[in-house]
């Protein structure tokens, strides 16, 4: 990941953890971690809180084929990816 | 009551009808029974399956093949591993189908990719009212699930009253956000399709973005089949909203003040569904219009002493409610009434439901976990979702191993935040546990985790 993009991981890993009140600190976070299931455990309802706090941080709005298909959020890292690509504030 | 003894699987009178939007593209009822011919012909011997079709339209085609080839479906709140154990030893013959990567530990019969094309006039089946084409299952207090047969009269004559009540016929397109594995997406988002002639949506948008696109494919008119926490989400991020012609929320309560929002900005009437596992659908209301509930056509609530039976309409004989129910109307026999809440026992999260009883048999049938106790969340706002809190007493068990082995057993949205160790719980004499006392000790080890964290 390129330097630049530290930043912007730690500012999604503490809104991950704000908006869910998780018990973990964002330093916690590994980077290559599954956000969902065994990982870091978030389920779907947790992963469209995420969606509207990104949408309304960033502008943009996160898409998905179909419900199944989340897989923007199987990492923080690929999160943050999709964020940097896409971010227009 | 006179019953006719069959009913189509279909209730559209052409075959160039369409019976579902793959996108924008209609899918025809030609089409659609040649792929449940198809689809029926190629399945495996068992009787009973688990449909995992992640698309709502194939999900449609093998349940339809299920049902013309005398299958039943079982409908299980969840798909965890002991789920399907569970599943497994109440039906051996079990099979699942899938439409993509099944991550279950059954046999399973992949999705044609392909298909034949359909006969040039293929008939409507007709299917037998007594023939069960589904079971769906309650928690059990003993951590097995309690089945509950579904009958194909009962289930039809259920979803044309839910069609009749909300206009609901030839020409609409239905949207749904829940899933069709669950009894509230079957009833709404496929049956009621089918048997109103009206047209399904093969997907299931999930980010509000979606959704809207969604939406804004179909023609109209145009319904959307939700829940109070996708209509949350889609009223707070979207500026702007297609129009819809007709809103349905299900599974949790709506606050008046939502309902009102929805209305006014998507333009058009929202209703909500009530209903239960062993009834199927009851009764529905027009939330902004008043908190009272109206039952569907031919449906009676009826005051026995402390029990509340639901009958008429299609309901095959009189089944006892457990919720909190007021009728309204000053007679023990009511068509209208208020709902003041579920069973102190059941447990439902953003439409998931379970019963505390449940998943404390899960939780203390975790090797190493000597004790241990679920509870409800005490906020009570309806718009919102809250989580479980668990106390475990469990001294050689480290937290991420505890909540993988119930990630195995319970599904993720009942899974505890927090999962909270103590040294004992405080069981009384008689072993029970007060909930003042175990409220109060959770108030503590929450005020004491509180002056852990970093300011």
């Amino acid at each position: 990941m390129p330097e630049t993009n530290h930043e912007l991981q730690n500012e999604v890993a503490g809104l991950i953890v704000s908006t869910l009140n998780l018990d973990v600190s964002p330093e916690e976070i590994q980077p290559d971690a599954s956000l969902y299931g065994e990982g870091l455990g978030l389920d779907s309802i947790d992963i469209l809180e995420v969606a509207l706090v990104v949408s309304k941080r960033f502008g943009f709005q996160l898409r998905a084929d179909n419900a199944d298909n989340v897989s923007i959020f199987s990492s923080l890292a690929s999160l943050t990816r999709h964020i940097a690509a896409n971010r227009e504030k | 009551m006179t019953a006719l003894s069959t009913l189509p699987l279909i209730a559209h009178r052409h075959l160039d009808a369409v019976v579902a939007w793959r996108g924008s593209t209609p899918v025809s009822v030609r089409q659609f029974l040649g792929e449940v011919e198809y689809v029926a012909g190629q399945l495996p011997p068992g009787r009973h399956v688990l449909n995992l079709c992640g698309d709502r339209y194939r999900f449609t085609v093998a349940l339809a093949a299920c049902i013309v080839s005398g299958r039943v479906s079982l409908l299980p709140s969840t798909h965890t591993p002991e789920m399907v154990r569970q599943m497994q030893r109440i039906a051996p013959d079990v099979f699942c189908i899938a439409d993509q990567g099944a991550d279950v530990d059954l046999p399973t019969f992949r999705y044609p990719e392909s298909m034949p094309p359909p006969a040039v006039t293929p008939a409507i089946p007709d299917i037998d009212c007594a023939q069960v084409i589904a079971q769906v299952f309650t928690s059990g207090s003993t951590g097995v699930p309690v089945p509950h047969v579904k009958r194909w009269g009962s289930l039809v004559r259920n979803v044309r009253a839910e069609a009749q009540r909300l206009g609901i016929g030839v020409g609409h397109a239905i949207l749904g956000t829940v899933p069709p594995q669950h009894m509230y997406g079957l009833e709404s988002t496929v049956l009621m399709p089918l048997q109103s002639g009206a047209a399904l949506h093969a997907g299931r948008p999930f980010y509000p973005a979606d959704i809207c696109a969604a939406l804004a494919s179909l023609p109209r008119p145009r319904v959307l089949v939700t829940t109070p926490y996708h209509l949350r989400a889609l009223l707070t991020e979207q500026a702007t909203l297609p129009a819809v012609d007709q809103l349905l929320s299900a599974t949790a309560p709506l606050s008046q003040d939502l309902a009102e929002e929805a209305e006014n900005r998507f333009g058009t009437p929202l209703h909500e569904i009530y209903g239960c596992t062993e009834t199927g659908q009851l009764a529905s209301r027009r939330t902004t219009a008043g908190l009272e509930w109206q039952t569907l056509s031919d449906i009676r609530l009826r005051r026995e002493g402390q029990t509340l039976w639901a009958e008429g309409g299609h309901i095959d004989r009189p089944t006892c409610l457990a919720d909190v129910i007021e009728l309204t109307g000053g007679s023990p026999v009511s068509t209208t009434f208020l709902l003041h809440g579920r069973h102190a026992d059941q447990v439902n999260i953003a439409g998931k439901r379970t019963s505390l009883a449940y998943l404390n048999h899960q939780l203390n049938a975790i090797p190493g976990v000597q004790d241990g106790i679920f509870l409800l969340p005490q906020g009570d706002s309806p718009d919102s979702i809250h989580r479980l809190t668990a106390l475990v007493v469990a001294p050689g068990l480290i937290p991420s191993a505890l909540t993988q082995a119930l990630r195995e057993r319970i599904d993720p949205v009942f899974l505890p935040r927090p999962l909270l160790f103590v040294d004992a719980l405080p069981r009384n004499a008689t072993g029970k546990l007060p909930s003042q006392i175990t409220q109060d000790l959770l108030t503590t080890l929450q005020a004491q985790s509180a002056t852990r964290e970093p300011a």
